[in-house]
């Protein structure tokens, strides 16, 4: 099932999220978290797989994925910078494919695999990207360095061997505010050579 | 300073914390029963709150408390977290705190408010006509700043009613900005003489837009109380300095706020010393009862986040014909947004005089309030505004009088201990400390093959068209005066307090290397201490104005050569002679005569405990701050303590330097630009970190690239909303608006007049790319295209399609 914009905001609308949120300049707040008071707004118990383990969690049906691993899992490497698919921060994999969590509604992925910045070491060893970046030392306050790692990990899954303007391709759904994108680019081709070599 | 840290790079303590997201940022912490909270904001640029009516929300479910301004401790008319009278729209007004945010912007959306309409403006200039509006009830305008008091916080200057003459709009209609009576003002030398002796005189108006920080991490904050005691997580660019301003916004005392931030995501000014906003989880958290947290949207972001001061310049420089400057008068309108007052037309006053050196020269401004979201300083706060004013008349001087771009940057550019600014009261004008620019523009021209490059520029090859730039970026970096606060412990290992934000800089890391150098300790033996104010941290100065590294790296050597000298006393009295008989080295204070007399560190620090006094930290310098003073007390018995303020000597003000080089390709049939290349070269002093430093530079050009080409404010001056509350519609730059590889260079020459001989270094790159890039889209099409930045397509390719400038010459926020 592809995660699409149109699909995302069906998903909303069966949720019933919307049923509260007027719009109303300035006010609109996002539909985020919501427990008891939204009309509709139900929550189920699922079954998710992430980071290689099987996860119970209590859902609503407008929850994004960003949202549950951040607040009911203690995910919070995964991070939020606009709430609005623009920035990237909150970048995993979904099925080995890069997606922007807090535009995929939790009770869609229930049976994909889903992997988080935390599940790429979870075995105590750095993943070759991870590795790159540390020791290039790429990025500087790191905030969007998370969605970053998963981007490029997804890419090079894909694309094992790129030159550097591939890779800034396919790292390109990501923002960075501190900018030094010279200095991730290096660090994530370091990555992309240390993956190799495993 | 030489040394086996200082100058290598290396790769920060923190570093795998970030790598493998565990790094914990404001927004990832967690209380038992935290509960969120929404504010309602302001849908009105100017209003005052005439009812409020909360009895619905409040009736709710879930809903646990409210809180409005009333609330709040009165801070003597700045700012405040939340306001009867909103100045912008987007202000917030209230804030309701319940069990999910859901819920909260349910309650939200049922408080009914009735909100007085109040007069507006957005635009700086129209507030100065004779009618226009006031952004404020009691005034438009910032007078001067009063002089500084002999003691105490210095006083805020006056609100006050500007209006010029319909006269003084008399050249409006020809784009050139109207100069009517100014509210500040300084000149030094001849300034008719230098323009009647001059070949060429140019007088151009500049646009220099205003741009929201949007650092990743927004300002969300969460807050709790313990006995008594607030603990708050919060975002800032400076923990030591943050701990005061919470104190104050909560309304209570300093002592009694536990401020966490290990991590910040970036702040560019907009968390100089935190944000005001994070008073609202402290004191809803209070009236609760409850952990809150206050996630920030990035759309609130764009209002109660900080943006950029915009100005409207206009300058008139002469020439002789070989190129220098013979004089120059700059007038300045700048928009320093509801609040303030920002000083960014002050420090481009000083900018201008630095870096282009006329030996004749008069600064004018007026300091205009606009209801349109607030401002603070932002990444080179002023001086890149100058870079962007002035840059086209230099361009287009250098064009008509036939010289090189970089030939005639280098002939007016500072040497050593240059003059700057106005003639202060002390009947001298102001110098830096070092400039060592000429060997830059060299280095940097050298780099780019500036002058193989210029041989192919400004030929059409099919629809595109290459032009190159350069420019001089500079910046204030660094202050003096702060505290050192260091433990050398019985296991033999270093404790370097730190007060610095970690803001991805690495400053608050780096300048321990300057101490475990000093004291020879291995790397792997020296432990930073830093994110905590209960960690007993020193008073630090705030990361802002790339002070940090001058300033910290200098507290730190007198720290330092404190603990050095307390280590050589207690060798002497425990091994005879006199102290000045000990070396230290190699994790040892030893006899210079007989090397093998002598204590490891391990046991100095047994013996200071032993001591006391002044050795562990019980007896502490009388001229260090009460909040260094407490922190000292704290640690007092741990070890042998290094503590010191910074009272080594400084001639002059610290600034520093970067040359930028762009070549930008321009597609004359679709305005678009392409950079295809940028290089820079600093002159920033003795480089301590050789990979945060370059990573700095580009960093801050890309900055400088971004507002050049795409981030602006865009107000709707009818109903004045900002339209740019989202990155979508101020395009941040992104990894393939940059070329694939970048080149960075220091010069690494020391400043004479610090003893680590480092300066700062995170602004000074943002002017010399913004400057640079426009330099050069002008070599591709011409100096006349555009008088206002960002340079975007429409922009260029209307001048290109009508032969002549387009573009709305003077307004702001388009």
């Amino acid at each position: 099932m592809s995660l699409s914009r149109r699909n995302f905001i069906k998903g909303v609308i069966a949720g019933g999220a919307v049923a509260s949120s007027a719009g109303y300049l300035f006010r609109s707040a996002g539909p985020l978290l919501g427990q008891s008071s939204a009309a509709g707004a139900v929550e189920r118990l699922l079954t998710l797989n992430v980071n290689g383990q099987a996860r119970r969690v209590d859902v609503l049906k407008q929850e994004t994925l960003a949202m549950t691993l951040r607040y009911k899992l203690g995910l919070a490497g995964t991070k939020l910078g606009c709430d609005r698919a623009e920035c990237g921060a909150c970048t995993v994999l979904i099925d080995d494919v890069p997606h922007y969590s807090c535009s995929v509604l939790t009770h869609t992925v229930r049976s994909r695999r889903i992997l988080t910045i935390e599940g790429l070491s979870a075995g105590g060893d750095l993943h070759p990207v991870q590795q790159g970046v540390l020791d290039e030392q790429g990025f500087q306050c790191a905030f969007c360095l998370p969605g970053f790692v998963m981007a490029a990990v997804g890419y090079l899954k894909v694309h094992p061997n790129p030159s550097r303007e591939e890779l800034a391709h396919g790292v390109s759904g990501n923002l960075c505010r501190c900018q030094d994108y010279d200095k991730i680019l290096t660090s994530l081709m370091r990555g992309a050579e240390y993956m190799r070599r495993t | 300073m030489p040394g086996n840290l200082i100058g290598r790079s290396y790769i920060p303590p923190d570093h795998l914390a970030k790598v493998t997201g565990r790094a914990r940022y404001a927004e990832d912490f967690r209380a038992d029963g935290m509960l969120f909270t929404k504010l309602l904001l302001s849908p009105m640029p100017h209003a005052r709150v005439r009812r409020l009516d909360a009895s619905a929300a409040l009736a709710m479910p879930g809903v646990r408390a409210i809180l409005t301004a009333d609330d709040l401790p009165d801070l003597d008319g700045a700012e405040r977290a939340l306001t009867n009278e909103p100045l912008y729209a987007g202000e917030p007004i209230l804030a309701v705190a319940a069990v999910d945010e859901l819920t909260a912007a349910d309650a939200i959306e049922k408080i009914v408010v009735d909100l007085e309409p109040l007069p507006f403006v957005t635009n700086a200039l129209d507030s100065l006509r004779p009618d226009g509006p006031n952004a404020r009830l009691n005034g438009n305008a910032w007078g001067p700043p009063p002089p500084p008091a002999a003691q105490g916080p210095p006083a805020r200057p006056s609100l006050e009613t500007v209006k010029w003459t319909a006269g003084d709009f008399a050249e409006e209609e020809q784009g050139r900005l109207p100069m009517g009576t100014p509210l500040e003002e300084w000149a030094y030398g001849d300034l008719d003489a230098g323009f009647a002796a001059a070949a060429l005189v140019l007088d151009e108006t500049f646009v220099v837009q205003s741009t929201g920080h949007h650092p990743m991490e927004t300002r969300s904050a969460m807050a709790y109380w313990q006995n008594g005691r607030l603990f708050i997580h919060a975002s800032t660019q400076s923990v030591a300095q943050t701990r005061g301003n919470i104190a104050r916004w909560v309304g209570i005392d300093p002592s009694q706020v536990m401020l966490i931030s290990e991590y910040t995501g970036g702040g560019f000014g907009s968390k100089g010393g935190g944000a005001v906003s994070s008073a609202i989880p402290a004191l809803l958290s209070r009236k609760a009862n409850a952990p809150v947290m206050m996630r920030i949207t990035r759309e609130e972001e764009s209002y109660i986040g900080r943006a950029r001061t915009n100005m409207t310049g206009r300058v008139k420089v002469g020439f002789a014909q070989g190129g220098r400057i013979t004089a120059m008068d700059l007038f300045i309108v700048q928009d320093t947004g509801p609040y303030g007052p920002l000083g960014d037309h002050r420090s481009a006053g000083n900018a201008a005089s630095l870096i282009y050196q006329p030996p004749a020269m008069r600064w004018r401004a007026v300091n205009v309030l606009t209801n349109t979201p607030p401002r603070s300083q932002q990444r080179s706060p002023g001086p890149m505004q100058a870079n962007g004013i002035i840059e086209p008349v230099i361009t287009k001087a250098a064009r008509q009088l036939g010289i090189d771009q970089v030939a005639i940057r280098r002939m007016n550019s500072p040497e050593g201990k240059a003059p700057f600014g106005p003639v202060l009261p002390s009947g001298q004008r102001n110098h830096v400390t070092s400039a060592f620019v000429k060997q830059a523009l060299d280095r940097g021209a050298a780099l780019f093959n500036w002058e193989a490059r210029g041989r192919r520029t400004g030929q059409r090859q099919g629809s595109k068209v290459r032009g190159i730039g350069v420019a001089v970026g500079p910046h204030g970096a660094g202050s003096i005066g702060w505290d050192s606060i260091m433990t050398i412990r019985p296991d033999g290992r270093l404790y370097v307090q730190s007060g610095v934000g970690n803001l991805g800089t690495h400053s608050v890391i780096d300048l321990a290397r300057v101490a475990a150098d000093l004291l020879d300790v291995p790397w792997e033996k020296v432990e930073v201490v830093w994110g905590d104010t209960g960690k007993h941290l020193p008073w630090t100065c705030p990361s802002v104005g790339s002070q940090t590294t001058h300033g910290m790296t200098r507290a730190n050597h007198a720290g330092a050569m404190d603990a050095r000298r307390k280590l050589q006393e207690i060798a002497a009295r425990d091994l005879g002679g006199s102290p000045d008989e000990y070396e230290t080295g190699g994790e040892r204070v030893y006899r210079r005569s007989n090397p093998a007399r002598g204590l490891t560190y391990a046991q100095a620090a047994r013996r200071a405990i032993a001591l006391g006094g002044r050795y562990y930290g019980h007896e502490l310098p009388d001229d260090i701050n009460p909040m260094t003073r407490a922190s000292a007390t704290s640690l007092a018995g741990l070890g042998l303590m290094g503590v010191a303020k910074d009272n080594y000597g400084r001639n002059g003000a610290t600034y520093s330097f970067v040359i930028g080089f762009a070549e930008v390709e321009v597609d004359v049939e679709t305005g678009a630009v392409t950079l295809v290349d940028l290089v820079a070269v600093g002159d920033v002093g003795t480089v301590i970190n050789p990979r945060s430093l370059l990573a700095q530079i580009k960093g801050g050009c890309c900055l400088g690239v971004a507002h050049a080409l795409f981030q602006k404010s865009v107000v709707d001056p009818r109903y004045g909303v900002s339209l740019t509350d989202r990155f979508h519609y101020s395009k941040p730059l992104s990894i393939l608006d940059v070329p694939s590889a970048m080149q960075a260079e220091a010069l690494n020459l020391a400043d004479p007049e610090t003893p680590v001989g480092a300066r700062g270094v995170g602004e000074p790159p943002v002017g010399a790319a913004y400057g640079a890039v426009m330099n050069a889209i002008a070599d591709a099409v011409g100096e006349d295209v555009f008088r206002r930045a960002p340079v975007t397509a429409d922009v260029i390719l209307m001048s290109l399609e009508h032969g002549r400038r387009m573009h709305e010459p003077l307004r702001m926020h388009v």
